[in-house]
């Protein structure tokens, strides 16, 4: 589904990402862990189409596309979907003119007609319940004023109204709390298909006692230094990233 | 006309006048229809600009002349009519309310070359469930100048509702200037609200004055959506306790257009607020102007006032000039000013992107969420609704598109 070729990229002409290779088939769920400012984001990031972050080489193909020609509104089209790390507010526009026109402009994509009203309704009442989304905060300002776990769950929510095949979860645990956790964890798996995939990222055990992963990668300095099963992140929960460190 | 004899136009010279040249506007040759031709053309055929969901009788003025078509209201407390019939009628109300504005060369102007105008008068006590609605058409084959004149009598605890609405049925540049005098008696309740929609021939100078007693309350805004340059003087006296005004502007230019708000806030009374939000959208290259003075006197203690302007410019070119100022001899008052100049949010455009939303529908969201704050202060439903949807066409559609007359979707 996704293949990442040697991908090196920069911000403000600093080099983050030295040469990376991922390659995610359908019905997978990779974890990517990682210290802090090792270059996870910028790798998401880099994958959505971010216009932050320069490619200087490499490339990434999605279901045999070359993703790097396309602008991020068809990446997100073609399926990609990023749970931002810090999601971004924006004043004056409703939760629900957002998810229409994300909706909208997929189903443009796809050659379809616009969603009508009802079903719009519907779909957001049955994608809300997934996530244990409250009402109100679907008729307010786009995560203007909401918590931080809100602000997650919301991002989930709009995965379910999406549908997307590649998800991106970049630390969607943190910020969220014991039940919270659980109920997007379990939102999430019920999205899951034979057909879709995930990179997660995340510091901790507690979202992968939920959700799984089949592969576990460490990042360290801009590199993907280690692969492994599941257990690799029990090993980095109880003795951190200095053992990988050469 | 001694006042424009002795102080001619306004030059850039003038404080008030500084980001507007009207010696350039009222250059051409214009034409003046002295003669009171009977302008062949019938407003209700194509200028229906009704407001879904709202009863409303409505007012034609074209060119400078109040239509003839117009059904006069003069029911005993409310009178919506043309000037010269007031006249007529009640010679003594309009001699106690008419031509108040002072120091203003333009308005001066306008009484001079003004040959008739709309009345609206709300006697004692009555409340207009209706909203009152005036169509100002500019036409003409040759260049115009057309001068208009609204009077605005709101007596004793009287209600009433104002939507003026300018259009344009000529292709032809012109200029219109307009003078809005108003008056609200004590507990007296007006909402006053002011659409531009013409086209970028169309040049408009409008004056506006208020003068609030006790316990009154106005609801002003203006709204320009499209026209040629634009200026508006806006005069507000609060000279009665508890009196309540609040003053929005909303201005969405675009090419070379060039929009001026000038408003002046003088509270004369104690115990009164003021609270005034104008919002730009500037594109193009357009330039956007706007003075805001909030003045409180001496006896005016306990006044609240908030004065904010904020603009977004989603073009480099386009320019805002911005000075909110607040002046007060008063010591115990709550008074808050401030202005904003900003660009479209790129972190938000990316993040609408991620989710697939264009980065041309992300624009036209930001820009209409932005605007529609200031819609959000009109009370009446339907009339925000319609607005709200005007304003969504105009960014779709460009200017001049409000989808409901025929010149518009022509
Ligand atoms: N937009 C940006 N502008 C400047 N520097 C950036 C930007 N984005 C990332 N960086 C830098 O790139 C490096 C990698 O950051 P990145 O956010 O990818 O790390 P991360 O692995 O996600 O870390 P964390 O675990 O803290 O989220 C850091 O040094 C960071 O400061
Ligand atoms: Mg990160």
């Amino acid at each position: 589904m996704l293949e990442i070729k040697n991908i090196h990229a920069s911000v403000e002409g600093k080099e983050i990402l030295k040469g990376i290779n991922l390659s995610v088939k359908a019905g997978e769920v990779h974890v990517l862990m990682g210290p802090n400012g090792s270059g996870k984001s910028t790798l998401s990031n880099v994958i959505v189409g971010n216009p932050q972050y320069t490619v200087t080489a490499g490339t990434i193909t999605f279901n045999g596309k070359d993703l790097l020609a396309m602008p991020p509104e068809d990446r997100s089209h073609e399926g990609i979907f990023m749970s931002y790390q810090q999601p971004v507010e924006i004043p004056g526009v409703s939760m629900n003119n957002f998810m229409r026109a994300a909706v909208n402009a997929k189903r443009k994509y796809q050659g379809l007609p616009p969603i009508s009203g009802g079903d719009f309704l519907k779909m957001v009442k049955e994608k809300r319940e997934l996530v244990g989304l409250d009402a109100g905060l679907t008729r307010r300002s786009v995560n203007e004023g909401f918590s931080g776990g809100e602000k997650k769950r919301n991002e989930i929510f709009q995965m379910a109204m999406l549908e997307p095949l590649l998800t991106i979860l970049d630390e969607t645990d943190s910020g969220l709390d014991v039940d919270a956790l659980r109920i997007v964890a379990e939102g999430f798996n019920k999205l899951r298909t034979p057909d879709t995939a995930a990179i997660c990222i995340t510091h901790y055990q507690r979202m992968l006692d939920y959700i799984r992963p089949d592969i576990v990668h460490v990042m360290l300095d801009g590199r993907i230094v280690r692969t492994g099963g599941p257990d690799l992140a029990y090993r980095i929960e109880s003795e951190g990233f200095d053992w990988l460190k050469e | 006309m001694q006042f424009l004899e002795a102080r001619g136009l306004p030059t850039r010279k003038d404080e008030r006048y500084k980001y507007t040249d009207v010696a350039a506007v009222l250059e051409p040759d214009f034409g003046l229809n002295l003669g009171r031709l009977s302008l062949q053309f019938d407003p209700r055929q194509t200028y229906r600009c009704r407001v879904p969901g709202l009863g409303s009788s409505v007012h034609y003025v074209v060119g400078d002349s109040v239509a003839e078509s117009n059904v006069l209201i003069d029911d005993g407390s409310l009178f919506v009519g043309s000037m010269v019939e007031f006249a007529q009628r009640y010679p003594d109300i309009l001699r106690a309310y008419y031509n108040k504005v002072e120091g203003d060369s333009l308005a001066a102007l306008n009484t001079l070359l003004v040959q008739d105008g709309l009345v609206i008068r709300v006697a004692k006590g009555r409340k207009v469930a209706d909203l009152l609605q005036i169509v100002n058409l500019s036409v003409g084959s040759v260049p115009m100048l057309a001068n208009r004149r609204q009077l605005i009598i709101m007596e004793q605890g009287a209600e009433a509702s104002i939507l003026n609405c300018n259009h344009s049925a000529t292709r032809c540049s012109n200029l219109a200037t307009e003078v809005v005098e108003g008056v609200l008696a004590e507990g007296s309740h007006l909402q006053y609200y002011s659409v531009e929609e013409t086209t970028n021939n169309c040049n408009l100078l409008n004056t506006t004055q208020f003068v609030q007693h006790e316990s009154s309350k106005l609801d002003y805004a203006s709204i320009t959506l499209n026209s040629g340059l634009s200026r508006r003087t806006i005069n507000i006296t609060l000279d009665g306790t508890h009196a309540q005004t609040a003053v929005s502007g909303l201005v969405l230019a675009n090419d070379n257009r060039h929009i001026d708000n000038n408003l002046l806030v003088v509270h004369n009374a104690p115990l009164c607020s003021s609270d005034i939000l104008y919002k730009y959208v500037l594109d193009g290259s357009s330039i956007g102007a706007f003075a805001g003075k909030v003045l409180v006197n001496a006896q005016a203690q306990k006044t609240d006032s908030q004065e904010t302007n904020a603009n977004l410019c989603v073009s480099p070119t386009a320019r805002m000039f911005t000075q909110p100022m607040l002046e007060i001899y008063a010591d115990d008052v709550k008074c808050n000013h401030g202005s904003t100049v900003g660009q479209l949010d790129d972190t938000a455009l990316f993040y609408m992107a991620q989710r697939g939303i264009t980065p041309e529908e992300g624009r036209l969201l930001l820009q209409q969420a932005f605007a529609w704050d200031v819609l959000q202060r009109i009370d009446l439903l339907p009339l925000r609704q319609r607005l709200m949807h005007m304003v969504e066409e105009r960014f779709r559609r460009g200017a001049g598109a409000c989808g409901d007359c025929v010149m518009c979707a022509g």
